[in-house]
């Protein structure tokens, strides 16, 4: 779909051919990064780390629904930052599920910890989400110190979800069956898998120290897990290319070289205006509230790749101001902003069946208040570091 | 006589008591459950919102589909063994309180337990989707307390009395 209109956007000439091969000089590095973090994933749970997860929230909840929420909020807030949100959406929450469903607990307040963390919990690292990685890019900052001004705000935002968590599903939390024993073996801990996350974690941090860019610690990584499956024959070399999504790939190149055409022809005269300059406390929460509405409305992407080179101007402050609004954003709206919900109603998807007053209900206490302790911590952050 | 037994995850095991108190022994017991659309619709919606992952076959929203599949049939199996007599187990999808009300059609009794804020007595204690079913009811209705029901004095103080 953003392939072609990539391609018209060049042929019309909508975009100058040197700018659209810009923007994916730019994109390039990203992308790649983007690759391997989807590798690590992947293997991570083909090395069942997330089924082991599962397990240990199961035993360590016993069937209790308030234990096995926090229990929730620690693991995919963990997974999210380290593995991206994908990673949280498309692997954990089934587990989530199904470890709810198996210990007598409703599995609804989990279920959308789930979905909710892997918005609120995505503002750690470089690597937790997409926009992240685009923001990296165009702030600046060192990983180490990304990860340093984003600490408090990812720590203020998951605190203000479980409150609101806690309050708002109290009924659903209170609802506990005599928990069935837990015949299941002792889980297995993948070891390999968890080592070599670690290992990756320690590289982000020495390779910013010494200048290299992290995108090739997070390839390192991939390769070894990938190489591991490889060598014993799980995994074919078609699996690993799938597994890093590269129609993906193709579709956020593509979204960059769109939206710079958007962009060059008026949207950033007339987002210029509206857009706060500055880095101070009213400022920064002007920029992150315009971006959770922007986020609303086109979807997170596109929202930041709009922003980014408005905010980048500004300092990181602002550029991290506009990634704590479109990640927190996405709470919001069904399926992550308004595009998204009108197109799948056009193409007549899914019947979604969720009861949008409840979702609507829930985003307008959770987004609101966990986006101001974010900034707020950001804001704390700055003056501080 | 048809007696329909409407389990919900978490407070079941008192429904099932109350079949096994209350419902005659020559009664047919059908245990019900019904899972909604709305667990696994989160998950789709989330999906959704990643914008540009194409691959229709990993939307974690069919799996949580299959799953809960299997996780009602495990809790139809627990509250037959805690009913120790004969039964039917019965599941549906759908809108939960719609399918309650259907299945309760030409029923006995529609066994359900309350589902709403249990720290008290009154009207809260019945969530929606328990309201839907007890108002719409084609069939006498026995609703009970997932736990022993709080006292009596956490009912307020009545209004001042209006000549």
């Amino acid at each position: 779909m953003a392939v072609p209109a990539a391609g018209i956007a060049v042929a019309t000439g909508a975009i100058p051919l040197d700018h659209a091969r810009a923007e994916a000089e730019r994109l390039g590095p990203v992308v790649g990064f983007l690759a391997a973090v989807l590798v690590l994933a992947h293997f991570c749970a083909a090395e069942g780390l997330f089924q082991a997860c599962g397990a240990w929230m199961a035993r360590w909840a016993a069937g209790r629904p308030v234990r096995l929420l926090t229990a929730v909020f620690a693991l995919a807030s963990a997974i999210t930052a380290v593995l991206s949100l994908d990673a949280t959406i498309v692997l954990l929450t089934p587990v989530v599920f199904a470890t709810a469903a198996r210990t007598g607990v409703r599995p609804k307040p989990h279920v959308y910890a789930c979905t909710h963390l892997s918005n609120t919990a995505s503002l750690l690292l470089p690597v937790s989400n997409l926009t992240n990685l685009l923001a990296f890019a165009a702030s600046g900052l060192s990983f180490t110190g990304f990860a340093a001004l984003m600490a408090l705000p990812w720590l203020a935002a998951i605190a203000v979800e479980y409150v609101v968590f806690r309050r708002f599903f109290a009924r659903d939390l209170t609802a506990a069956a005599p928990a069935a024993p837990d015949t299941a073996a002792p889980p297995r801990m993948p070891l390999f898998a968890v080592v070599t996350v670690a290992c990756t974690l320690t590289g982000f941090v020495v390779a910013s120290a010494f200048g290299v860019d992290p995108a090739w610690v997070a390839a390192a990584g991939a390769l070894v897990l990938a190489g591991r499956a490889l060598a014993r024959r799980t995994a074919t070399p078609l699996t690993v290319v799938r597994a890093a999504a590269p129609a993906f790939l193709a579709f956020v190149l593509a979204l960059g070289i769109v939206v710079r055409a958007v962009v060059d022809n008026g949207l950033a005269g007339v987002l210029g205006h509206v857009l706060p300059g500055g880095t101070g406390l009213p400022a920064l929460l002007g920029v992150a509230a315009l971006a959770a509405a922007l986020a609303n409305l086109i979807n997170n992407l596109p929202a930041v790749l709009v922003l980014l080179p408005l905010a980048a101007p500004a300092g990181p402050g602002a550029v991290l101001a506009v990634l704590l609004g479109v990640n927190i954003g996405p709470n919001l709206t069904y399926a992550g902003s308004l595009a998204t919900l009108l197109w799948r109603r056009i193409v007549h998807q899914h019947e979604h069946g969720v009861d949008l007053g409840e979702f609507t209900r829930l985003g307008l206490i959770a987004v609101p208040s966990s986006l101001a302790a974010a900034v707020v911590a950001l804001w704390g952050s700055l003056q501080v570091l | 006589m048809r007696v329909i037994a409407w389990l919900t995850e978490g407070t079941w095991p008192a429904c099932v008591d109350a079949v096994r108190a209350h419902a005659p022994r020559a009664a047919e017991v059908v245990l019900l459950h019904v899972s909604g659309p709305d667990v696994p619709g989160l998950a789709h919606g989330a999906f959704a919102g990643l914008l540009g992952r194409g691959h229709p076959e990993r939307d974690p929203g069919d799996l949580l589909e299959a799953l809960g599949g299997t996780s009602a049939a495990r809790l139809l199996d627990a509250a037959a063994e805690r009913l120790g007599r004969p039964c039917v187990r019965e599941e549906r999808s759908g809108r939960v309180e719609r399918e309650v009300v259907a299945a309760a059609e030409g029923a006995g009794l529609l066994v359900l337990a309350r589902d709403g804020d249990r720290s008290r007595l009154g009207p809260r204690s019945l969530g929606p989707a328990v309201r839907f079913a007890v108002d719409h009811a084609p069939c006498p209705v026995l609703l009970v307390w997932p736990e022993p029901a709080p006292g009596l004095a956490t009912i307020p103080p009545a209004p001042p009395h209006r000549p």
